[in-house]
């Protein structure tokens, strides 16, 4: 099985905690017509990593290091969940017993399926028990 | 009340006589020590041909620099089997300042500080608690040998532990404290949450970082004290070279033991009493670390009136500094130490930025730095990590905690010239 096509490249961008970083990251990506697809901040004293999937990460990447940001790709992996009570427990469950560790997760939810998406500390790992379980993982395709 | 009442009072030819005598035996001490036989050489004066107190002018200034160039021991004057204790201060780079004491030099400082507080009308009956670092730091130990030496009942509680010291203030009827001013706040803050009225205390003598006369009032004001200014420096003993009178109208220097003079900072000119300048002190009895025109780097002025209390020439509180030396809860910061210690970190950039605030009346400093692209993984973790390897290095260098922030590579100001990389916000410290 080639895990290849599931490990997607998120990017990463180190953010001060300050008014209007986002917008000039979010303005930064509009302007290259690029689409987030989900994204989530984290935060620590001080700064912050805003994470993103996006469907141009290299275009992405190019261009905010072009403005003085620090970018870089993180490996992730995009679950599809089923959007009903118990949805999530289904994907959480596999990789507990397959003792994958998630480091750091986020989710959205639109009309059609809901994405887990997740950084664990064995990719590979993760992605042959899901799809050996029957998950469905989106392809790295959609993102480059 | 005097505690040496024949030295805190000489003056007139009395004590230009004296301190010609130890002007020239100081010069003769230093002419041991290898750097100061350059630097007397090339001033071109030797300890010989010192006729007259005029004859000061001469000598060479001597700067923190020229001491942190000889650490651990090149500007000692006797051997190190003589040396009985060992301090050491901030330097301006790496290194610290290194000072060494004899016994002789113990007691003339406890001499000192035992004229220090009788002078402001401590003695026995008091308790006396000592609210000031013990260690490396001159300031607790100093206190305490000039406390004891008095007979004084003397409290060593350092500082920390914030309501036990009240605890103690209440349960040991303490009558005198000795602190930081802002620490001093702080028992303040602490004892008013307690509903403690600390009404045996009578007396604060307080120094170690520059404090404004507004901070007097509240201090006497919140604690029911009368506050007194004390001045001191590690190449000087430690605290105690000059202190206030009970007139707490500028503080008495002691003249048998200390030449002062002020100059302008630019020219090393010598200014006369009224003109605010840099201070310059030679010790004139210190054995085992002499010293000639040390600059202090503390702007002050010499005083021209005389002091009812019948004591020598005083100078005015300190009211700035000649360089970039920073004091942050008592402890000295020079930015170029900041600087040296990012130089060692390959995780972070070389600029940097230094907020100072005061919170709850303790000095906070904050600094700025910018993450390497090259450590930056994307995993907010290890950017946590490196914010804790900064903050622990400089705590580790500077004997002072710090709050780190990490900000993206190049967006601090980059300097052409002169560099302003210190904000301080804490306003009327002065």
């Amino acid at each position: 099985m080639d895990t290849e096509n599931f490990t997607i490249k998120q990017i990463s961008v180190f953010s001060e905690n300050r008014p209007g970083r986002l917008a000039a990251i979010a303005r930064a990506l509009q302007e290259e017509e690029i689409n987030i697809f989900a994204f989530s901040i984290a935060e620590a004293k001080g700064f912050g990593v805003v994470r993103a999937l996006v469907d141009k990460p290299g275009v992405a990447y190019k261009k905010l290091t072009e403005l003085g940001f620090m970018v870089s790709f993180t490996d992730v992996i995009a679950v599809k969940m089923r959007d009903e009570p118990g949805g999530l427990f289904e994907i959480a469950k596999i990789l507990g017993e397959a003792e994958v560790n998630i480091e750091y997760a986020y989710a959205y939810s639109g009309k059609e399926v809901a994405v887990l998406i997740l950084r664990v500390d064995h990719v590979d790992d993760a992605i042959r028990r899901i799809r050996g379980a029957g998950g469905e993982l989106l392809q790295s395709s959609l993102f480059t | 009340m005097f505690w040496n009442k024949a030295m805190e009072t000489i003056s007139g030819p009395d004590l230009r006589t004296l301190q010609l005598k130890r002007l020239t035996w100081t010069v003769r001490q230093a002419e041991k020590v290898p750097f100061y036989q350059s630097l007397l050489k090339n001033a071109g004066i030797r300890s010989d041909a010192i006729r007259s107190l005029d004859d000061l002018v001469k000598l060479p200034f001597t700067s923190k620099k020229d001491l942190r160039l000889g650490y651990p021991f090149g500007s000692l004057a006797v051997p190190l089997t003589e040396v009985v204790r060992i301090h050491t201060t901030s330097g301006t780079t790496g290194k610290p300042t290194v000072v060494g004491y004899t016994r002789a030099d113990l007691e003339n400082w406890a001499d000192l500080m035992a004229r220090d507080l009788t002078m402001v009308g401590l003695g026995p009956g008091d308790v006396f608690q000592n609210a000031l670092g013990y260690g490396l730091f001159t300031g607790g130990l100093g206190f305490h040998a000039g406390a004891e030496k008095i007979g004084m009942t003397v409290i060593p509680s350092a500082t920390g532990n914030t309501r036990r010291q009240i605890e103690m203030i209440e349960d040991f009827g303490v009558t005198a404290v000795n602190a930081t001013p802002s620490y001093a706040m702080r028992l303040a803050e602490v004892a008013e949450e307690m509903g403690a009225g600390l009404e045996t205390l009578r007396i604060g003598t307080f120094g170690a970082e520059p404090w404004s006369e507004n901070m007097r009032r509240e201090l006497e004001e919140r604690l029911g004290i009368t506050a007194y200014d004390s001045y001191g420096m590690s190449e000087l003993y430690g605290p105690g070279a000059a202190f206030e009178c009970e007139e707490k109208n500028g503080l008495h220097f002691w003249h048998d033991s200390f030449l002062i003079e002020i100059i302008n900072p630019e020219t090393g000119e010598q200014l006369g009493p009224g003109e605010r300048g840099e201070l310059v002190v030679t010790p004139l009895v210190k054995e085992a670390m002499p010293l000639i025109r040390y600059r202090t780097g503390d702007i002050t002025m010499i005083l021209d009136d005389v002091c009812p209390c019948g004591r020598g020439q005083k100078i005015a509180r300190i009211m700035g500094r000649s360089d970039d030396m920073l004091v942050i809860r008592g402890i000295n910061v020079f930015p170029s130490q900041i600087e040296h210690v990012l130089l060692s970190l390959p995780e972070v950039g070389e600029q940097f930025m230094v907020y100072i605030d005061r919170i709850h009346h303790l000095d906070e400093m904050t600094i700025e730095v910018e993450v390497n692209r090259d450590y930056f993984s994307g995993e907010l973790g290890d950017l946590t990590h490196v914010q804790k390897r900064v903050a622990g290095v400089l705590r580790d260098s500077l004997n002072l905690r710090t709050r780190v922030t990490l900000v993206e590579p190049g967006s601090l100001p980059r300097f052409e010239g002169k560099a302003k990389r210190v904000i301080d916000r804490r306003g009327d410290i002065w």
